[in-house]
């Protein structure tokens, strides 16, 4: 498809919390700070929400790279939510690792109500890290099996 | 039906012509440690020397999932593309052992019992069998107890025995079989007279077919089903691995304004298989189940199909995580 | 064993117990049994050979029932029963175990901390395969994984025996039937039986005990075991568990502490 690197526009979505991070990425907006429109923002209570199927298929439905964004340790609206999530993507990280999945593709960040100009950059540097590592055909290409021939299972 | 010889030589021409006339051809392949259908382009990769491959070949003919049709919506108006029949390819099944082709009858028995299924008929038309003899076969195997046999011919469009030298006796069976063989008509030659039997595994029937089902006709209600599935786990691996079990499920794969219907495969012995929206259960239990599988087969198919649905391959006791061995039951609900 | 036999049928003949779940003859290996009288006791066996995980049947009460059973449990079906404890999924008045040390001595195991103490004396390895595949594994590099791990579910026709086989996916409603939405796609497909897998390792974070009967289970000899017990293995120094032992403290994923990694965190 888009092999050409200077063309490729990374498809990224970005899973936030209500309280820190989509505020923060509001905040963005308000400053008037201009940042790469790769992202598709989704919403969610709380980092706790965020449920490792979503990551998944997310990739298998396109996206080349996965934000996950909440409140800072201690900052949560749910007290603890955040330290869920944490232990969370630690374990996610390691399996997804064992599978061979491409794991520089999933940023985690804490981004406050505050911090406007740290979800601009956390944007830009997950496009530019994106960017060098191309579109993830790798996944993409498995998730459309059903198409092709054969039913020996082979992908 | 004609009986030829064809020479080892022959056979490697033969196939290598098959090859050539751009069929696909499938064949059982060693790889990870076990033997399985795999798509082959030389008979060096074909598999030597094993009682079974783990899976049956009747995702030939039934695919783990297929694409039934898709859809999408343009501009308020929707747009339908059906199965298309033509879109799958002519095919070659490989040293298919007899009880593998044996399956195919009770499978499109089901599949065209009250109407016919366009996709299992177009796969079906356009399948040509190539079996071989067993000479080899192990306690699982009881194909001989369910009117089956290591030389049977029974789905077969052509079938092979292997003789020491190489070559093979090769029984012609049906026009597909002709059509097949004759990409390479002289490979084949006059029958040199060699005893086929003589070249088969020698098996003994295990069990009396009629005497089980006639038994089986009064065991709706025996206390035999809880006793057997106990220890049975409820999963799908007796039924993946048949020959013949052709449960299915009709699933939506849908992507915002276009999507799909999926038919894949499914498994009478999942708890959740026959779960009514109410969370009503009509076999609530496992030894339901495990009595719907046995029943179904012996007895249901052949009142209402004319066909017994077991061929008595043994795939499902060689892969039941807890034994459940499907010959010893049988042979102990005949001995009751 | 001799003594476990005699055992069983005086438990079964004095009505201490109305079921001893146990190991019989198989045709091929030993296989799940389940004993009812003390004339059955004689049919029971237990040596190195009985390698299924019997937790697996004590959470299913359409065959314990209410009465008390025992259970003959190797090493690794008791780790199962001790996470099955935390988990809250087991009754202390209900459950008798009997096991054999190696050296054939019986036990009695009477309640979760009997249990504890003497999975204790056992150190929970890998074997001579899980060593083997998991050393291939480990040498490899993130693409070569994605290859392998690949070809490997591309055979997966979800049967759901790595699940069935399990003691702890007791759940009597799996996520993969979950249908508004359906987050996993039911039918067999790399990319779906992939999803699977993934799932059914995170939902065993700090719960996988690395028995391997899912391993055992799979029809076509994938090596979903060792997904599972890499994962125990790697994690269980940071979550703060002993990999075979249950998590008093609460499950990895239910509990957290303060100074846990964030690292990758940016």
């Amino acid at each position: 498809m888009m092999s050409d690197s200077n063309t490729f526009e990374p498809k990224i979505v970005a899973f936030v919390c209500n309280w820190c991070t989509y505020a923060g990425a509001d905040l963005t907006g308000t400053s008037r700070l201009k940042y790469a429109t790769n992202v598709k923002i989704v919403r969610f209570p709380c980092t706790g929400r965020i449920d490792f199927l979503f990551l998944l298929k997310s990739f298998a439905q396109g996206a080349d790279a996965v934000i996950v964004s909440g409140c800072h340790p201690n900052d949560c609206h749910y007290t603890s939510g955040n330290f869920h999530a944490r232990r969370r993507w630690i374990a996610f990280r390691a399996i997804l690792d064992l599978m061979g999945i491409d794991v520089r593709r999933i940023q985690f960040s804490w981004v406050s109500a505050a911090e406007g100009a740290k979800w601009a950059d956390l944007v830009n540097n997950t496009v530019s890290d994106i960017r060098a590592l191309g579109p993830y055909t790798e996944y993409q290409k498995v998730a459309e099996y059903l198409e092709k021939e054969g039913f020996d299972g082979e992908a | 039906m004609e009986t030829k010889y064809i020479s080892k030589e022959g056979l490697g021409r033969w196939f290598d012509a098959i090859v050539a006339s751009e069929k696909r051809i499938y064949a059982p392949v060693k790889s990870r440690g076990q033997v399985d259908f795999k798509q082959v382009k030389s008979l060096s990769e074909v598999a030597d020397e094993y009682i079974q491959t783990t899976q049956s070949i009747k995702a030939a003919v039934f695919p783990k999932a297929e694409i039934l049709f898709s859809y999408e919506k343009v501009n308020g108006k929707v747009n339908l593309t059906d199965f298309d029949p033509n879109s799958v390819p002519e095919t070659v099944l490989w040293k298919v052992h007899p009880c593998d082709a044996a399956g195919f009858r009770p499978l499109s028995a089901i599949f065209n019992w009250d109407s016919a299924d366009k996709l299992h008929n177009a796969h079906l038309s356009r399948t040509t069998i190539v079996s071989y003899g067993c000479a080899i076969a192990d306690e699982s195997c009881f194909c001989t107890s369910v009117n089956g046999g290591p030389g049977n011919l029974n789905g077969s469009d052509l079938q092979l025995t292997m003789l020491p030298d190489g070559g093979a006796i090769a029984e012609i069976i049906t026009a597909r079989g002709e059509t097949l063989a004759s990409l390479c008509p002289d490979a084949f030659v006059a029958d040199r007279g060699d005893d086929k039997s003589a070249h088969l595994v020698d098996l003994p029937a295990r069990f009396s077919l009629e005497e089980v089902q006639s038994k089986l006709n009064k065991a709706f209600d025996s206390s035999v089903w809880k006793q057997q599935s106990e220890r049975c786990l409820g999963c799908g691996a007796c039924a993946f691995v048949c020959p013949t079990c052709a449960c299915f499920d009709i699933q939506e794969d849908v992507h915002g304004s276009k999507g799909r219907r999926i038919r894949c495969w499914d498994a009478c012995g999942f708890s959740l298989f026959t779960l009514h929206t109410s969370g009503h259960n009509p076999r609530e239990h496992q030894s339901q189940r495990w009595r719907q599988r046995i029943l179904h087969k012996f007895s249901y198919m052949p009142e209402r199909l004319n066909v017994v649905g077991c061929t008595g391959c043994g795939r499902c006791s060689r892969a039941c995580p807890v034994d459940m061995n499907i010959l010893e039951h049988i042979t102990s609900i005949a001995e009751q | 064993m001799e003594k476990l036999r005699e055992r069983a049928a005086a438990l079964l003949a004095d009505g201490t117990v109305s079921l001893v779940i146990g190991f019989e003859e198989g045709t091929k290996r030993p296989r799940p049994f389940f004993c009812r009288t003390s004339d059955q006791a004689s049919k029971l066996i237990f040596d190195s050979r009985c390698f299924h995980n019997l937790a697996v049947y004590v959470t299913k009460k359409e065959l314990v029932g209410k009465e008390p059973f025992a259970v003959t449990a190797p090493i690794a079906t008791l780790r199962s029963i001790l996470q099955l404890y935390v988990e809250n999924q087991l009754k202390e008045e209900q459950m008798l175990i009997l096991t054999a040390d190696p050296a054939g001595e019986l036990f009695e195991l009477r309640s979760f901390d009997e249990i504890s103490a003497y999975v204790a004396n056992f150190e929970l390895k890998r074997g001579e395969r899980e060593e083997e595949i998991l050393h291939k594994i480990e040498g490899m590099t993130r693409e070569e994984r994605w290859q392998f791990w690949l070809n490997e579910m591309s055979q997966c026709f979800k049967c759901y025996a790595c699940r069935s086989a399990c003691p702890l996916c007791y759940c009597t409603k799996c996520v993969v039937e979950v249908n508004r939405p359906q987050w996993i796609h039911p039918w067999p497909a790399p990319l779906a039986n992939m999803e699977w897998h993934i799932n059914r390792a995170m939902h065993m974070v700090g719960r996988c005990t690395a028995c391997g009967a899912c391993g055992e289970a799979c029809p076509v000899g994938i090596p979903i075991d060792l997904i599972t017990r890499k994962m125990m293995e790697d994690l269980a120094p940071e979550f703060g568990y002993i990999p075979g032992l249950p998590a008093r403290q609460g499950n990895a994923l239910s509990s957290w502490r303060l100074d846990d990694r964030e690292q990758f965190i940016r």
